[in-house]
């Protein structure tokens, strides 16, 4: 029979309607600005930089190394080196960003500059609501903006960042044996060489390489 | 005290033009029921608006709009100021002049066809003996309006809109009329004011609205259904095919002309649906005979908002229909039942009244449409679709 179907359709539109009154559950919409879904773990949208410890232009673990400035395929990070040096996450000195820019209205939260980043510097965010009145300054996140802290890496994304941190811990130990053998080597060496000055006079260049090689183990022992 | 209130609205305005010299008396009386039309009626779409938009949503398990003043009442207004502060854009190589007439235009008719209902008893802004007539005449304005809007945007889009209008709205124009004409053959009068007279009687409880015989439910549902046709409205929005043409004829509209756009469309199907209220479901007066204490113009508003609510609940419903199926079904079906319909109408008048005409009327027409169903439903011609390329 013609409109049958129609019938049926009529039907069951009205007992959505109603039963929309009636029962809640059937209403799927979340109320946004007081209601939320709670996040999934692997949520990403704008990228940020990580940092350890408490101070924040210190623990930076960016090294500038401009690979995510390179890699990022709408082009929306912009990074200056630094002209001199700081230790990095495992202690060997390096550059850092003296400007790290980010423009959030650009980014297209592929996580490329995330993939690639060597130092696990630049992290993704889950930090959605950034409308902002001003349509090119608030969208520019600068450095400061930018730094979030290692804690807070942790609670938005926990497994990831514990892989991270063991990573980081195995690289630190690495680096520190690296040291000690290269501080035991120069020890070696200056041995050697106190040996050798017995017979000729020293040379400035030697010391100079001393300094800076027990320099950085100091700093290393230090931390 | 019930006849007071219900002539309440003719009592005033016969004292504020009580206060007007002689001469000016009928275009004072013109000018304040145009006013008044043009108030109410702007006021129901707005309140239909948001009826639409918060009952689509729960037809589709959502909460509509809810934000904007108590229970997202004030989302007409809301809506209303967006689309007046929005930029107007008129296309570079559009034909200016048309471009800007038919919104204009298409608001025009829409308000005009206002002039013939009657919205209470003796509540009507002109009273032509020929109103029916006036009516369609002024309704198929609509379809110029649209034309204008699809052909002055020079857009390849909004002049396929139009076309696909042009064609919906004459294919359906003609059941819509002739579904209409039953009425008119049963009342003997095109005056519209008559039309609601002849069926303000009652037969115990029961009101002699036209809806209540065989011919009169079938052209009912057909009028309906043409005025869903008309008024461009799911099943039938082809052509303003959100999918497959953006919005159709007015694609290349912005700011508020679109808006306009917008108020016509709402204004189109509220007037045919107070032409259905006025022909089949007894205009103003009360569905019951103790209920008559009530005014007449609450009757009227009531059924229309009735009338919306069915118009929303289909639209919730239906997909949209393919332009092959709307031309079958407007052709082979709609317009066939319709001259069935008139038949059938002339058979009940001359037929002796009782059972008899009853069961001869009610068996031609299901007779009828069951056949025409099965003429619909044979031609599938298509062949089953064969991919070359993609399997």
């Amino acid at each position: 029979m013609l409109g049958e179907g129609i019938i049926k359709g009529l039907a069951e539109t009205a007992r959505n309607f109603f039963g929309s009154y009636v029962n809640k559950e059937r209403l799927t919409t979340v109320q946004y600005p007081e209601e939320r879904l709670p996040r999934i773990e692997a949520t990403r949208d704008f990228p940020f930089l990580v940092y350890d410890g408490d101070d924040w232009e210190k623990g930076l673990r960016c090294v500038a190394c401009q690979i995510c400035e390179k890699e990022c395929p709408p082009k929306c990070i912009y990074i200056e080196k630094s002209k001199d040096k700081k230790p990095d996450a495992v202690g060997k000195p390096q550059n850092y960003p003296a400007k790290f820019d980010i423009d959030v209205s650009v980014c297209m939260s592929c996580q490329i500059c995330v993939e690639v980043c060597p130092f696990d510097a630049i992290k993704m965010d889950v930090q959605f609501e950034l409308s902002s009145d001003d349509r090119f300054g608030g969208l520019l996140l600068t450095k400061d903006k930018l730094a979030k802290s290692n804690e807070y890496y942790h609670e938005i994304h926990p497994t990831e960042a514990a892989g991270v941190d063991a990573a980081l811990a195995e690289d630190r130990e690495k680096e520190k044996e690296k040291q000690r053998l290269a501080a035991a080597a120069a020890a070696a060496a200056a041995a050697a060489k106190a040996a050798a000055a017995a017979a000729a006079p020293p040379t400035t260049v030697a010391a100079t390489k001393d300094g800076a090689g027990s320099g950085g183990a100091a700093k290393e022992e230090a931390k | 005290m019930p006849e007071m209130i219900d002539q309440i609205f003719v009592r005033l305005m016969h004292w504020i033009i009580g206060y007007v010299p002689t001469s000016l008396q009928p275009l004072c009386s013109a000018i304040l029921s145009a006013v008044a039309i043009l108030v109410v009626f702007a006021t129901i779409f707005a309140i239909i608006t948001v009826l639409e938009r918060k009952g689509l949503g729960r037809m589709q398990n959502r909460y509509g709009p809810n934000r904007a003043g108590p229970w997202g009442l004030l989302q007409p207004a809301a809506d209303g100021i967006k689309s007046l502060t929005k930029e107007d854009i008129v296309p570079h190589s559009s034909d200016q002049l048309v471009h800007l007439m038919a919104p204009i235009l298409i608001v025009i008719t829409s308000f005009l066809v206002y002039a013939v209902v009657p919205v209470g008893k003796n509540m009507v802004m002109a009273d032509l003996n020929a109103g029916v007539l006036f009516f369609f005449a002024v309704g198929s304005m609509v379809e110029l309006s649209v034309f204008m809007a699809g052909w002055s945007s020079r857009s390849k889009y909004s002049l396929l809109g139009a076309m696909r209008a042009i064609a919906q709205m004459i294919s359906y124009e003609i059941p819509l009329v002739l579904s209409g004409v039953v009425a008119i053959m049963a009342a003997g009068s095109l005056s519209t004011v008559t039309i609601v007279n002849m069926q303000a009687g009652y037969t115990g409880i029961w009101p002699h609205w036209y809806l209540f015989t065989p011919w009169g439910i079938t052209g009912y549902i057909l009028f309906m259904i043409g005025a869903t046709a008309e008024s461009n409205r799911c099943p039938f929005d082809m052509p303003e095919g959100e999918s497959e043409i953006i919005a159709g004829y007015f694609i290349e509209y912005s700011g508020f002309k679109f808006a306009l756009f917008f108020v016509a469309e709402y204004l189109g199907m509220l007037a045919t649906s107070a032409m259905a209220i006025t022909l089949f479901l007894g205009g103003w007066a009360a569905p019951f005979s103790f209920l008559t204490w009530i005014p007449s113009w609450f009757w009227f508003f009531a059924k229309l908002l009735l009338m919306m609510m069915v118009f929303i609940w289909i639209r919730g419903t239906l997909p949209r229909l393919r332009m092959d199926q709307l031309m079958n079904f407007g052709w082979k079906f709609m317009l066939p039942l319709s001259l069935i319909n008139l038949f059938a109408a002339g058979l009940w008048h001359f037929l002796p009244s009782g059972p008899t005409r009853w069961s001869v009327d009610s068996l031609l027409l299901l007779l009828s449409c069951f056949l025409l169903s099965r003429g619909l439903r044979r031609n599938k011609w298509f062949q089953e679709r064969t991919y070359r390329f993609a399997s």
